[in-house]
């Protein structure tokens, strides 16, 4: 299928770039590993934080992996900026290039690197001691969360990028969403110790959907048919947010 | 047989009207230039022949495909060269060809051979496997032309093909041009602010202004066009607005501009008429450091149509 090769070249294309920068590979390595051992730190203390996991680290390593995939995702619009700015974009749509692929590559490049920190982190956990109680399928579920909860912002991300086409205003954008809907959700901390009101907004936070279904799989090992919802909402918030980019794509088209 | 047809290109920037009904053709294995300044229309021309955008009225052809119906039959028969280089600077040139092979439908040992091939054309071969990052600005226009010829188009788009490189590398690209022509069996539509360029390169050339065609014909019919002789007198500062008022009062003198230092004007006989023009000059106290006399060059044409010097319009619409 066309849309499907012009996306797998394209990601190909950002991945090959991003292996070129020694730096960056190492920042996106190093990255998950400090958050893992210092919130680890951090929190270990305090025993109520953790729900029914075994040691803080436990705990968190589920909610470490989503949250470096969705911040992954709020960032993934920069690449998109920085296309439109060296008039790659331009060149691509004076071929026969998919315009959908276009969009969804910096989509799918969100996931993919998303996956490739997941992994990390998963190793790291290992060596601290962290068992995954889903077993294979546990792990399978941690990595479809972070993949799809990337995407997820990814996509509005990349409509972010299109519509404001500057980075300053982009970055600002990144941080205005990234930042609350870390703390509306139970990345750091169990749902329960969280204040009314805030467990009931997290409920609507896909970031939280994600933390959920990764941690039912790691933490507790079961009620896989709330981690098949979760997982399900983030497939249909992802198609939406992707829509919604593509939608803001033809608006830049429209401007050429 | 036509490679490019535009007829009555309208298209309208909220209040800019950029294109304002362009009419033209471009004959197959043709070099055609669309000479104008900035936001003259002939960038919006080749967006809009390119497929980059609709025209909001008018219709055009390239490679007998229409350009709002049949945008992809149109997009495989193009090479475009933006104005702007849109290669990936990351990546490789030869990264860069093997995708833009990849999208334009090509592939396996076609697209290897056709890639080497075209690094040899362009002459990037030693620096076919290092990122375009490091490359000058020469060897990236060139990378920028061979990204338009991957797929063997028929038709080549040359946006502003040298601007920004300098006089060197300028000359050095106007040959290449000419070759490629050659070579690749392709008609070329060329936009720039270089009348130099369009005189040098173009067997035909159309003058936009204010998002119409003005004149068009072979720059030689174009100057030929003109009578008479061009004259270009420099002097010194702060003299040129009176000087232009006496010699427009001149009998005989037509088309008298300023620009800077420099007065020109186009008269019958330039022998006959400079002695006139230098006394009525003197006789007001204007200094004059030189004076020549010339056949009419495409600036002369380029005033003659427009009634205007050479230099940038409403940039807006660019």
């Amino acid at each position: 299928m066309r849309v499907a090769a012009h996306t797998w070249w394209m990601v190909g294309r950002q991945l090959r770039n991003l292996m070129r920068q020694p730096i960056w590979i190492a920042l996106l390595l190093i990255q998950p590993m400090i958050w893992l051992l210092l919130y680890g730190q951090l929190f270990s203390r305090v025993p109520t934080l953790r729900g029914g996991a075994s040691t803080y680290v436990e705990f968190l390593l589920p909610g470490i992996v989503v949250m470096n995939a969705f911040f992954g995702g709020t960032w993934a619009g920069m690449a998109m900026i920085t296309d439109l700015d060296r008039h790659v974009v331009d060149r691509f749509l004076a071929t026969p290039a998919s315009r959908l692929a276009i969009v969804l590559s910096q989509v799918v490049r969100a996931g993919v690197i998303a996956l490739t920190q997941a992994t990390v982190i998963l190793l790291v956990g290992f060596a601290l001691g962290v068992h995954v109680h889903g077993g294979a399928l546990g792990v399978v579920v941690l990595f479809a969360a972070a993949f799809l909860v990337a995407m997820v912002f990814a996509g509005i991300s990349n409509a972010i990028a299109l519509l404001v086409r500057r980075e300053a205003t982009m970055i600002a954008a990144a941080n205005f969403v990234g930042l609350p809907l870390m703390f509306l959700s139970s990345i750091l901390i169990t749902q329960r110790v969280m204040p009314h009101w805030m467990q009931v907004v997290s409920r609507f936070n896909p970031v939280n959907w994600a933390v959920h279904a990764s941690r039912d799989a790691v933490v507790r090992g079961g009620n896989w048919g709330s981690v098949g919802i979760h997982l399900l909402l983030l497939v249909g918030v992802t198609l939406v947010t992707a829509s919604f980019a593509t939608w803001t794509f033809r608006s830049y088209q429209r401007t050429l | 047989m036509d490679a490019i047809v535009a007829e009555g290109l309208e298209k309208r920037y909220g209040k800019v009207q950029a294109l304002a009904g362009v009419t033209f053709s471009v004959r197959g294995g043709e070099i055609f230039g669309l000479l104008g300044p900035n936001g003259a229309g002939e960038s919006t021309t080749v967006r809009v022949l390119t497929t980059l955008t609709k025209p909001d009225a008018g219709r055009a052809f390239v490679a007998d495909h229409d350009v709002v119906r049949e945008p992809n039959r149109v997009r495989r028969s193009i090479g475009y060269v933006p104005q702007e280089s849109g290669v990936d600077r990351e990546a490789t040139g030869r990264e860069n060809l093997m995708l833009q092979g990849r999208i334009q439908g090509m592939s396996g040992a076609d697209l290897r051979a056709r890639v080497d091939e075209l690094l040899e054309l362009v002459g990037i071969v030693e620096a076919a496997d290092r990122v375009v990052r490091g490359y000058s600005g020469g060897m990236k226009r060139r990378l920028d032309i061979a990204l338009g010829l991957v797929h063997r188009p028929s038709v080549l788009f040359l946006d502003e093909p040298t601007t920004g490189l300098d006089p060197e590398a300028r000359a050095a690209m106007w040959v290449e041009v000419q070759r490629l022509a050659d070579q690749e069996r392709l008609t070329i539509l060329l936009t720039t602010h270089y009348l130099e360029e369009a005189d040098r390169l173009a067997e035909r050339v159309a003058i936009v202004s204010r998002g119409a065609i003005v004149a068009e014909g072979r720059p030689e019919e174009l100057k030929r066009g003109l009578r008479g002789e061009a004259v270009t007198l420099e002097l010194e500062d702060g003299q040129a607005g009176e000087a232009e008022r006496i010699v427009r009062a001149l009998v005989g003198a037509e088309e008298t501009s300023v620009d800077g230092r420099m007065l020109r004007t186009r008269v019958p006989n330039g022998a006959q008429a400079i002695p006139g023009i230098l006394s009525a000059l003197e006789g007001r106290g204007i200094r004059v450091t030189s004076v020549m006399a010339h056949r009419p060059s495409l600036d002369d044409v380029y005033l003659h149509y427009t009634g205007r010097a050479f230099v940038d319009e409403d940039e807006a619409a660019a």
